[in-house]
């Protein structure tokens, strides 16, 4: 057979079907159930982390530099 | 031991780009030569300077915003470039004798509109998703920038790229594809540089605190790893000579049309499109101060989006030597695409839910809000212009302009504007931009000049494919082409008073960053209401 031929039959069945059942996979993970907890830690991602966290190992120590450019900006 | 290496290697680019200078087949390739030259030439003595002398410790404590606040910079300064280029050549559409005589060929309308295509996208665009994503990822991820100083090798050879592009195209080097224009050895700088740009988000995601990607990193890494995909794709040519610019394409006919337009709409697809939304999944959450609308919508948007879009490039070919089959599904898929969009769009506006008052009060939310409305708008139009008949009138007419402008300007600009509104104040370390009203201003004008823009080329558009199928009763063509281009011309003007517009806007921007970043007091700014 053709290459031609072959990959356009092996495109629109086989692959076609593996790339369906791949997205409707993701659209069923993403709404399983019990996902609704870590979607929320996720999407509040955004609002954490504003000064780099360090590992010093206390809970809360933030490194400073976050303007590092400023001298007088610093804390 | 590592400066002399470079030492050497620069040395030897300046030997070969001094070669080039003098065996250079064409003026392009000639002046380009020079500019390696020169650049290599000021590497080289900026590395020998520095060669054997005590290293200066870098603080490594906190993010690395350094080459951040360089792309703020270098994206409002393109950006005001891109945009004048823009209103000059609108201006050269609508009053001819302003390819001004002594200025030919340079100043030709030919010239300076893949400069004005390439500076907008490009530059503009481009430095706004690199220096957002350095930005994002680093926030998203709790991790200072991987690579050290790799990320500044990507800052100022993206510079490099934009410099060698643009003066390319003055000068006449172009391989003639829209939105890839530059030659050999330029796409071959751009995917050395592009690497490195990989290189640098992969590996601060690698090193992340937080256990999830947060859906912005997602969206900005398929924009990283699919424009590399399509630009060796569609940039695949061989060099008629090591010494000349000029270099022949490997596909040739329909296979190279449907190439170019494959990597032509994904272009759209993933540079305009998934890396913006990027940068709104995580500026408007940021900027409203609630957490997005719904995350669940977020991943099947993102996974709908860039199975969809990959496909939709053949609608660029009805009508052509492209075979039917191609050409539907390229607008079966352009429709369904409307739905992930639209999905994209509600999710961004409806991260302001019970927060609506502050579009009364933050000009800066009201870009981003406007930005999200002009993104619905022109993912609708664009599956609808996408469909055979709608695209037989549409078609080779001023309307695709305005769809494209109404994308461009409104969804990508002005998302791009809320963004640098947003990051100035933090970058600097200032409590907010120096003058909220000048946002307003900007706002207005932008606004409603790109409503005189879309609303001009709609009319003249839609008049110039009707003008163009009219047929009398013996079955001639009514119109000459040349009585569309006059017809034409008080659109033309409307069109370039839409561009002053939208310039003046980026203006009072640009201004307005300049103050909050030379004046102000030194504080250090409050960083965003915590999710309620």
């Amino acid at each position: 057979m053709e290459t031609y031929s072959f990959l356009r039959q092996l495109a629109d069945s086989w692959v076609l079907l593996a790339l369906t059942v791949f997205f409707l996979g993701t659209v069923v993970w993403a709404i399983r159930p019990g996902s609704r907890e870590t979607h929320n830690d996720t999407a509040s991602i955004p609002f954490r982390n504003d000064t780099l966290p360090c590992d010093k190992g206390c809970p809360d120590c933030v490194c400073e530099a976050a303007h590092d450019f400023i001298p007088e900006a610093r804390t | 031991m590592l400066n002399y290496i470079k030492l050497l290697l620069l040395g030897l680019v300046f030997l070969f780009a001094a070669l080039g200078a003098n065996w250079g087949r064409d003026l392009a390739y000639q002046v380009h030569a020079i500019l390696i030259m020169a650049v290599s030439a000021a590497m080289f003595i900026w590395v020998l300077r520095n060669t054997d002398e005590p290293a200066v410790a870098v603080d490594r404590t906190g993010y690395m915003d350094g080459v951040v606040r360089a792309g703020v910079i270098a994206t409002g300064f393109w950006g005001v470039v891109g945009f004048l280029v823009g209103v000059v050549i609108a201006a050269q559409l609508a009053f001819p004798v302003l390819n001004i005589e002594w200025a030919q060929p340079f100043a030709n309308f030919g010239r300076l509109r893949p400069l004005h295509t390439s500076a907008v996208i490009f530059a503009f665009g481009g430095n706004a998703l690199i220096m957002s994503s350095f930005y994002i990822v680093q926030r998203t991820c709790g991790a200072r920038l991987w690579g050290g100083n790799l990320a500044w090798f990507v800052f100022w050879g993206y510079q490099l790229f934009i410099v060698l592009a643009a003066t390319g195209y003055l000068l006449g080097a172009t391989q003639s594809k829209e939105y890839a224009e530059p030659e050999w050895y330029v796409d071959i700088w751009l995917t050395i540089v592009w690497v490195a740009f990989l290189a640098v988000y992969l590996g601060t995601i690698f090193m992340r605190r937080e256990k999830h990607i947060y859906v912005a990193n997602w969206f900005l890494l398929s924009f990283i790893v699919t424009v590399a995909m399509l630009h060796i794709v569609n940039n695949i040519s061989i060099p008629v000579s090591i010494w000349g610019s000029k270099s022949v394409q490997i596909f040739a006919g329909v296979q190279d049309a449907m190439t170019q337009w494959w990597y032509g709409h994904n272009a759209v697809g993933f540079f305009l499109t998934a890396g913006f939304l990027g940068m709104m999944y995580y500026f408007v959450p940021k900027q409203a101060g609630r957490p997005v609308f719904s995350y669940k919508l977020s991943i099947i948007h993102f996974w709908a989006l860039i199975f969809l879009y990959i496909w939709a490039g053949p609608h660029h070919l009805h009508y052509t030597a492209l075979p039917d089959w191609a050409s539907t599904l390229g607008m079966v898929f352009s429709i369904i695409l409307w739905m992930p969009s639209w999905g994209g769009m509600i999710n961004g506006l409806m991260t302001l839910q019970g927060a609506w008052d502050k579009l009364r009060t933050d000009p800066i939310i009201r870009m981003m809000v406007v930005s999200l409305a002009f993104y619905g708008m022109s993912t609708f139009e664009g599956p609808m212009m996408s469909i055979r008949a709608v695209n037989s009138l549409s078609h080779y007419t001023d309307w695709t302009i305005g769809h494209v402008h109404s994308g461009a300007l409104g969804w990508n600009g002005m998302i791009t504007f809320g963004a640098l509104y947003f990051l100035t104040p933090k970058l600097w370390g200032r409590a907010q931009m120096y003058s909220m009203s000048a946002i307003n201003w900007h706002f207005w004008l932008a606004t409603i000049g790109i409503v005189l823009y879309a609303a001009s080329m709609w009319v003249t558009g839609i008049m110039e494919g009707l003008m163009w199928r009219e047929v009398d009763a013996q079955g001639f063509l009514v119109n000459s082409f040349a009585d569309t281009v006059s017809a034409k011309f008080p659109m033309y003007v409307v069109r370039t008073l839409g561009g002053v517009l939208f310039l003046s806007g980026a203006l009072i921007m640009v201004w307005n960053m300049w103050m909050t970043i030379r004046g102000g007091s030194k504080v250090t700014a409050p960083v965003g209401v915590p999710a309620e």
